[in-house]
């Protein structure tokens, strides 16, 4: 008998469509009956969603609304300054595109790709506001082409972008008695450009405070932190709908009558006390991942307190949370809503006020905030699925 | 000369180190500095109020709470009319809040557990729905939910003689949702002794067996008696008590409107539902993370050892998943809480409605802020006070 030659059988390396099927559609019975009662529930409801959008419903209060949706009631002729401004940020983001890639690559392709999507929309609007669409793909290139400059350095970009949050609102709100950039008064900002800007405002006004609340909050002086503590609790402990009343309301009675803030301004304040405390805790969460190793060394070497904490510490715990900030930033975007409760007129406002315009639009309320949840929807989950990138370039959770 | 000037840098020494390089003197002199910032900005915002509210006549009293209130309210648990006051107002709007916190955290809980579940399928169709509905409602802020839900749902139901029915003795109208109510007759309070004792039995009967198991290594089905016993009992009750001790209320149609049957108001039934979806997908993602954190190995170890599918689960899988699950579990319970206060936008009476209402009546800003940040406070300390009691209370079972 010769000897036996053992063939080994390889475990397939290929599943046909077939085996798919079988094995994660029907593999019991009870997964079989599940898939088509999941089969008949999705086509029931996609029948029922497809055919309301393109017969019952009516689109006209969003597609006649377009600019108020976008920019509120902002003036007419003074809304080059917006066009400005998204120039402005479409050049610098292709510049930080060639210098950090990335995440920032996907960002900017998605925002080149909505621009142009935007200007072959169909519905009636401008050829200079088509045009305009078109152009800041090419500003963004022309970004990207300076990025390649040897004499362009990460830390003026960043300082661009900072000067760009500032020059933003300079440009929306212009001056007093100037000719080229009259005053525009901050009721008539609205839309989803006072949406963005109560949250851009909330975090980036935030970030200083939640810095030092979250030293406060670890510092060995009992008096500093129990205040912290104090604060931070406070303001995690009740909803942002009574802290923007708060400010709404009870603010003007806490200042001189001679002190007047607007609406705007007020709303802002009570974003950025909400948003302040959340980042205190992400920072605090932050320096606690530093290990203590790395304070005891740079005392070693003998940098003084501030030094240590603000070369060694602090850039080490600041990396650490920046998917977490990038997360609080989605959370206040969508916060933002509640500003709709203390009467500022943004995205959601809008909807309202359309919904009022005309008598015939009166009950198309479905359409009006299915078309706002859709808006949100695509910002907000763009910005998650970014960070989701950001999380794994920076390699956060893999330490 | 000489020696005057050592006797000022002796005078401003302590145990040899100068005074501005001790870290205990700096940190002294820190605390007190910034604590008397803090009371500096105090005293200029109470001074504030005090004189806003001198020239204004507000007053900062809480004796308002014992006058009339003069209101509507559109919703109440407890009796309530115009001329009751101001406090019984607030208790209204108290209940209200705390009625839709458990009803919402009640479905949110089924809602989230059954999407974890359909989350961790092996159904392929069934895992996506599930996860493109938490990525579709995660996405979208929760006022705007709510908006949808009241203003193009809830307010486009038909008028109440033309009521949609659903399955069942549900209708839906421009009134609300009317369905069956339970009523307690005069044998209530006698059955309910049985209850209590069914509850007794089952428990005592459990820890009986549990223990002779545990000693005998017999299986004396200690699950299955407890559960006959919790079961008997009542039921046995329900007969000997005579006349049946609930009667169901079915909502009957009159002439303009349903009269009888449990009714549950559009605003109510809108806050719910949003609530309710939004909340759920967060504690479906809570409860995926804990069950997924449960390693592998406890699973095959478990079917290793002769234990059941039902087994693994209820004895090996869930005790470890709780532990992971419950504190973020809480948390979302508290959210929902903290969310509910969004109801003003859509006039639903919860604390924070009353109290503005309260606020425009009686003009008593600050006092009836305190008094609604007071209770969110209190929840959220009744939270973390119920945290820390069950992290404890894991600890001490881990070693």
């Amino acid at each position: 008998m010769e000897a036996t030659t053992e063939t080994v059988v390889k475990p397939p390396t290929f599943f046909g469509p077939v085996d798919w099927l079988r094995k994660s559609l029907f593999s019991t019975w009870f997964n079989t009956l599940l898939t088509f009662l999941s089969l008949w529930l999705l086509y029931v409801v996609l029948r029922g969603a497809l055919t309301w959008a393109f017969t019952t419903a009516d689109w006209a209060p969003v597609t006649n609304s377009l600019k108020l949706f976008a920019v509120g009631q902002y003036p007419l002729d003074q809304m080059w300054r917006l066009g400005v401004i998204i120039s402005m940020i479409c050049f610098l983001m292709g510049v930080s595109w060639r210098l950090w890639g990335g995440t920032v690559r996907t960002f900017a392709l998605a925002m080149a790709v909505a621009l142009g999507v935007m200007a072959l929309m169909p519905v009636r609007m401008d050829l200079t506001l088509r045009l305009w669409f078109l152009v800041n793909p090419a500003l963004m290139a022309l970004g990207y082409l300076t990025g390649r400059s040897p004499a362009v350095k990460s830390q003026w970009v960043m300082l661009g972008w900072l000067l760009s949050f500032v020059a933003t609102i300079v440009l929306l709100s212009g001056f007093k008695g100037s000719a080229l950039l009259p005053r525009v008064a901050t009721n008539l900002w609205g839309g989803l450009t006072l949406t963005f800007l109560l949250a851009l405002v909330g975090i980036v006004a935030s970030f200083p405070i939640g810095v030092l609340l979250a030293l406060g909050r670890r510092s060995s002086l009992p008096v500093v932190k129990a205040m912290c503590v104090l604060f931070i609790e406070l303001v995690r402990g009740v909803p942002l709908v009574t802290i923007l009343f708060m400010a709404s309301i009870i603010l003007p009675l806490f200042l001189p009558d001679n002190l007047r803030i607007d609406r705007v301004l007020r709303a802002m304040t009570g974003m950025t006390l909400f948003a302040a405390a959340y980042m205190a805790e992400n920072i605090r969460g932050g320096l606690q991942a530093i290990p203590r190793g790395q304070e005891e060394a740079a005392k070693a070497v003998g940098l003084n307190g501030f030094q240590t904490m603000a070369l060694i510490v602090m850039p080490q715990a600041l990396r650490a949370v920046i998917p977490a900030i990038v997360g609080q930033f989605i959370a206040l975007f969508m916060d933002t809503t509640l500003a709709v409760i203390v009467g500022l007129v943004e995205l959601l406002a809008i909807g309202k006020t359309v919904l009022q315009s005309r008598p015939e639009w009166l009950l198309l309320d479905t359409e009006v905030y299915l078309f706002i949840a859709a808006v949100f929807w695509v910002f907000t989950y763009s910005m998650s699925y970014a960070s989701r990138q950001l999380e794994v370039a920076l390699g956060v959770g893999e330490r | 000369m000489a020696t005057n000037q050592r006797s000022l840098s002796t005078l401003l020494t302590r145990r040899g180190v100068p005074l501005w390089r001790d870290v205990k003197v700096l940190q002294g002199v820190a605390q007190v500095v910034s604590a008397a910032i803090v009371i500096g900005f105090l005293i200029f915002f109470v001074g504030n109020v005090l004189r806003a509210a001198e020239v204004r006549g507000l007053s900062l009293g809480y004796d308002f709470v014992s006058q009339s209130a003069g209101f509507n309210l559109p919703e109440m648990m407890i009796d309530y009319t115009p001329a009751d006051s101001f406090g019984r107002a607030f208790l209204v709007g108290l209940l209200n809040t705390i009625k839709v916190a458990i009803v919402g955290v009640f479905l949110a809980t089924i809602l989230g557990t059954i999407t974890a579940l359909a989350r961790l399928s092996s159904n392929w169709l069934v895992n996506r729905i599930a996860s493109v509905y938490i990525e579709i409602i995660r996405n979208i802020p929760l006022l705007v939910q709510l908006f949808f839900w009241y203003f193009a749902v809830f307010n486009q139901l038909p008028p109440v003689t033309e009521s949609i029915r659903w399955p069942g003795p549900i209708y839906l109208s421009q009134r609300g949702l009317y369905t069956v109510a339970p009523t307690a007759t005069g044998s209530f309070g006698v059955w309910m002794a049985f209850v209590a004792a069914g509850i007794v039995a089952a428990l005592v009967l459990r820890s009986v067996l549990l223990r002779r198991q545990m000693r005998k290594g017999q299986d004396t089905h200690y699950g299955l008696v407890a559960a006959i016993a919790l079961i008997a009992l009542p039921l046995a009750g329900w007969f000997l008590v005579g006349d049946a001790p609930l009667t169901t209320d079915y909502p009957v149609m009159g002439k303009f409107n349903f009269t009888g049957g449990l009714r549950l108001t559009p605003e109510f039934a809108a806050l719910l539902c949003g609530l309710v979806i939004y909340t759920g997908t967060f504690i479906a993602e809570v409860v995926r993370a804990g069950i997924q954190a449960v390693s592998v190995g406890q699973f095959d170890a478990a079917r290793a050892l002769g234990l059941s599918g039902g087994q693994v689960l209820r004895l090996v899988v869930m005790p470890q998943a709780l532990r992971i699950i419950i504190p973020p579990l809480i948390s979302q319970y508290l959210n929902l809480t903290k969310n509910s206060s969004l109801a003003i936008a859509i006039g639903f009476a919860d604390v924070f409605f009353v109290g503005r209402t309260i606020i425009n009546q009686a003009g008593r800003a600050v006092p009836v802020f305190t008094m609604v940040m007071a209770v969110y406070l209190s929840a959220s300390l009744l939270t973390s006070v119920l945290m820390n009691i069950y992290n404890k209370r894991i600890q001490l079972v881990e070693r």
